[in-house]
């Protein structure tokens, strides 16, 4: 099914992909086998910002499927990578094993501080690098799964959808604060050493996660892809478009949701979970409301219901805020709100939506013109026409 | 019966007050040849004599002893009092001695006395004439249940005038009986009646111990006791419940009722009304700032002046946004959304940029601060406020909305925008007048929030999740409806907190709103009619 819908990929997708592949190819490289004075060589630091921008795409992508293709807007997404991130950051935990301040083989340093006796039920088998894995995506697909399967029923949509997944990430935002919850309260977990036996921080590990960041996000992709353009995603186009003559026409609307919004979870899961390595700390501020909104405003700066979009809007947006921060942090807020309030207002399609019209739009009106010297006469297009 | 029994004790403390008054000048006498000694053991004796006397005069001389003071001549046995300056008082009489005494020694005090003057001071405090200071030795008295200051008691209850403060001293007494080791069964069981009237947490932890090793029938006293002041303080601890529940819900309905205008009746999901909230705190901050420099006399009229301020600006500032950003987003909830998460922002920096990113200052004028007492709950005017202001501001509202031409046209518009545009209402107008509305309410909860909140830039961030949980919770477009459901989460989050804490509490109102929104999508006060689909 992936081979297949790589075949059938439009020259966006096949530009993403080739972009994508060089990246994947042309970083390590760079890093690697460029020596550190010269002018080609991509610095770690840089190989790590990537791989976050990549993780962020990979969430972008996430709430498009579910924004862009079936109309919920989740401000719910940044939980569901925190709870990625916090799978994974819970199998680097116990991989510290002794090499923590308190040398303690089994509990990390927090559960010690805090006069924990044993592993709480929560944490068991999180040594394992498998059982964290599936974890990864089974607590953010799950609740994804649990939370949706109780919205949809009840027809909660809209608006208000969009507040109880704001209420949602803000009582886990809450809850992980408390030190009882046994997830290290407000300090989060840090601190890693190893990811499979590799040191973290050293320079092949680094790019490794960059390159498995890159595979995720092509992936992550291609799910997405896949889904969209089959016959599943049209019923999704429809149930955004017309969600009560979708249900009328016979289709179980919550059960195309649910199955949109939970695959996005746990893709969101996954991004969270190579994003924790890359940035080596996950505390509970990543459930932060403003988190989740701000991914839904990279999706709005790509193009929301394009998937490539919502992965360029990404990066572009935390390419910007890297740079503004650093070079005017007073700034960077100021340019975000500007950005949130003038891309609603003058760029509602969003990046590549807005260009691909405009290039529609032009080729139109060279067919128009050569028609016309033709003497056939002008057809005129009706604008903004999708 | 208690009246009677306690009738019957009074009447047995005056005759023997009565009976010992002639001989009070002879036991002064006694008392200070007494205290005139080395012995430590004679001394504190001495002391509990002069307390006995309830002489002013002994009380001047233990005042004395106390700031050591009090010096004697082992000659001829007479006590004086030593004047900071070196004169001489005679403590006996009160006046200068013929001669100046020779080999004066001070009287000594050890822990053991020392122990003893507090205690006799604080029962000869109980003769004071001053009211206040009476009322506070029978408190402490109560508190120390000190037997030994049963016969002062004795002796302050058959003079004291004032109701309240006998009532108190006798109290205190039954106390002092409690903790006397030789107290009979019945002597016991009455003093529990006695001290039962209280009915505080200091009363049944004396009863406590009676609870634990009494004989049979003054445990049983102790345990009815007990229980009834248990019952009464459960009582008295949900009516508190309650109360800080009301007045946590007044919080909460200042915060959303302005949302309750923009999200509510005009349908816009305004992230920035938490900043609208800031605005109106900042402008209080601003307001006490220019008073404090220029009219520090006017400073407790700050809030009363902030209050229109701070609508004109938050007002003004709503207006403003819904002319720029909102009117050309009608119609689709969702960007409305982004575009005032994205206000939201610039607003924030912006005051983060002009007063700075820390905790501003806002004081609190006179008449809200202190507290009073209410049937065992003490109010502090701070919270009663805050109740008084959030039901007039709502007050205020409703009428606004249903009294003037003003909410007619806008009641009209959110009905049926067409109809109304038909019948000459310039509805452009009228909808940016209501998001002013909504948000000059905002900026009024802000002068309010600025008296119990820190004023910092993200003040508006913390209100903004529970405004829309209550406008949600109580039904969209129904001022009744946000405030049923302000008072009840501000109640249901202050019963949660005793055994589920406070952070615990609140994820749990939450998730009870979000199962609740499943049940009825619409919340608690539904609009009926055909408006099912947006």
């Amino acid at each position: 099914m992936i081979l297949r819908t790589i075949i059938d990929l439009d020259w966006r997708g096949r530009v993403f992909l080739l972009v994508l592949a060089a990246v994947a190819v042309l970083v390590p490289l760079l890093n690697l086998a460029v020596p550190a004075g010269s002018a080609f060589n991509v610095p770690t630091y840089l190989v790590s910002l990537l791989g976050k921008y990549l993780c962020y795409a990979l969430l972008a992508i996430a709430l498009d499927l579910v924004w862009g293709y079936c109309g919920i807007l989740s401000l719910g997404h940044g939980a569901f990578f925190a709870l990625g991130g916090y799978a994974m950051g819970m199998y680097l935990m116990r991989q510290i094993g002794p090499r923590g301040v308190y040398a303690n083989p089994v509990l990390p340093d927090f559960m010690v501080f805090l006069n924990m006796k044993e592993l709480p039920i929560t944490w068991w088998g999180f040594g394992h690098f498998p059982y964290a894995m599936l974890m990864v995506l089974v607590v953010p697909g799950l609740l994804a799964f649990v939370f949706g399967w109780f919205a949809f029923r009840s027809r909660v949509t809209g608006v208000y959808l969009s507040i109880i997944t704001q209420a949602m990430t803000y009582a886990l935002l809450l809850a992980f604060f408390r030190n009882d919850m046994g997830f290290g309260g407000n300090n989060g977990l840090t601190d890693f050493k190893d990811i499979l036996g590799f040191n973290i921080q050293a320079q092949s590990t680094r790019v490794a996660l960059f390159v498995a960041s890159v595979v995720a996000l092509a992936l992550g992709y291609l799910i997405a892809r896949a889904m969209v353009t089959s016959a599943y995603g049209k019923v999704l186009i429809a149930i955004r478009d017309a969600e009560s003559r979708a249900r009328f026409m016979g289709y179980r609307v919550e059960r195309y949701k649910l199955v949109a919004f939970t695959v996005s979870a746990c893709m969101a899961g996954v991004a969270g979970a190579l994003y924790v390595p890359q940035v080596g700390i996950i505390n509970p501020s990543e459930f932060a409301a403003a988190n989740s909104i701000e991914a839904v405003i990279w999706v709005a700066v790509g193009g929301r219901g394009t998937l490539v979009g919502a992965a360029l809007g990404a990066v572009l947006v935390n390419w910007a805020k890297t740079w503004l921060t650093g070079a005017f942090p007073e700034v960077w807020v100021f340019g975000l709100g500007a950005l949130f309030v003038l891309v609603t207002l003058f760029l509602p399609k969003g990046i590549i939506r807005t260009l691909s019209e405009w290039s529609a739009r032009r080729s139109d009106q060279r067919a128009a013109s050569a028609a016309a010297e033709a003497g056939i006469g002008a057809v005129q297009q009706p604008a903004g026409a999708e | 019966m208690r009246i009677a029994r306690l009738l019957a004790a009074l009447l047995g403390l005056a005759l023997a007050s009565v009976a010992s008054a002639p001989s009070r000048a002879a036991d002064l006498d006694a008392a200070f040849a007494r205290i005139a000694t080395e012995n430590f053991g004679e001394i504190e004796a001495a002391i509990g004599d002069l307390a006995a006397t309830g002489d002013p005069k002994a009380a001047a001389a233990l005042q004395a002893l106390t700031d050591s003071r009090l010096v004697y001549a082992p000659a001829d046995k007479g006590v004086f009092i030593k004047a900071p300056d070196g004169k001489f008082t005679d403590a006996r009489t009160g006046a200068a001695p013929a001669a100046e005494p020779f080999g004066t020694k001070p009287v000594r005090v050890n822990n053991r006395v020392r122990r003893a003057l507090e205690a006799a001071l604080g029962s000869l405090t109980l003769l004071s004439p001053d009211p206040a200071k009476r009322l506070a030795a029978a408190e402490a008295v109560l508190k120390s249940r000190d037997s030994a200051a049963i016969p002062a008691l004795d002796a302050a209850i058959a003079k004291e005038t004032d109701a309240r403060i006998k009532k108190t001293m006798v109290q205190a007494r039954a106390a002092a009986v409690l903790g006397k080791a030789d107290a009979t069964d019945a002597e016991k069981v009455s003093a529990i009646d006695v001290v039962a009237e209280r009915g505080d947490q200091d009363t049944l932890s004396l009863l406590a111990n009676l609870r634990a090793n009494g004989t049979p029938i003054v445990k049983m006293a102790a345990e009815t006791a007990a229980g009834a002041i248990e019952r009464r303080l459960a009582v008295l601890s949900s009516v508190q419940n309650v109360w800080y529940g009301l007045s946590l819900g007044s919080v909460l309905l200042l915060a959303a009722i302005g949302l309750a205008i923009t999200f509510g009746v005009m349908g816009i999901i305004n992230m920035a009304h938490g900043e609208m909230v800031m605005l109106g705190a900042y402008t209080t901050f601003v307001v006490q700032e220019i008073l404090r420099t220029k009219y520090p006399a006017l400073f407790d009229w700050s809030l009363a002046m902030a209050i229109p301020l701070a609508f004109l600006v938050a007002g003004g500032v709503g207006v403003l946004i819904e002319r720029s950003v909102i009117r050309f987003l009608y119609g689709r909830p969702l960007e409305t959304l982004l575009a005032t998460w994205g206000v939201s922002l610039i607003l924030q920096q912006a005051v983060r940029s002009w007063f700075g990113a820390n905790n501003r200052e806002v004081g609190a004028p006179a008449f809200m601060s202190g507290s009073f007492d209410f049937m065992g709950l003490a109010i502090t005017y701070g919270r009663l406020w805050i109740v008084v202001f959030g039901a007039l501001v709502f007050a205020a509202l409703l009428f606004v909305l249903k009294a003037t031409s003003f909410g007619l046209k806008m009641r009209a518009v959110t009905q049926n925008r067409r109809m109304a545009s038909c019948m000459g209402i310039r509805t452009p107008w009228v909808d940016s007048l209501t998001f002013g509305l909504g948000s000059g309410i905002a900026g009024i909860a802000g002068v309010a929030l600025s008296q119990i909140d820190n004023v910092s830039p993200n003040l508006g961030q913390s209100y903004i999740v529970d405004s829309f949980m209550v406008v949600v919770f109580g039904g969209v477009g129904n001022l009744w409806g946000t405030l049923v459901a302000a008072m009840t989460l501000g109640i249901a989050n202050k019963f949660l907190e005793p055994f589920a804490g406070a952070v615990l509490g609140k994820i749990l109102l939450l998730i009870f709103i979000i199962l609740f929104i499943q049940k009825r999508p619409r919340g608690l006060f539904a609009l009926k009619g055909r408006a099912v689909e947006a």
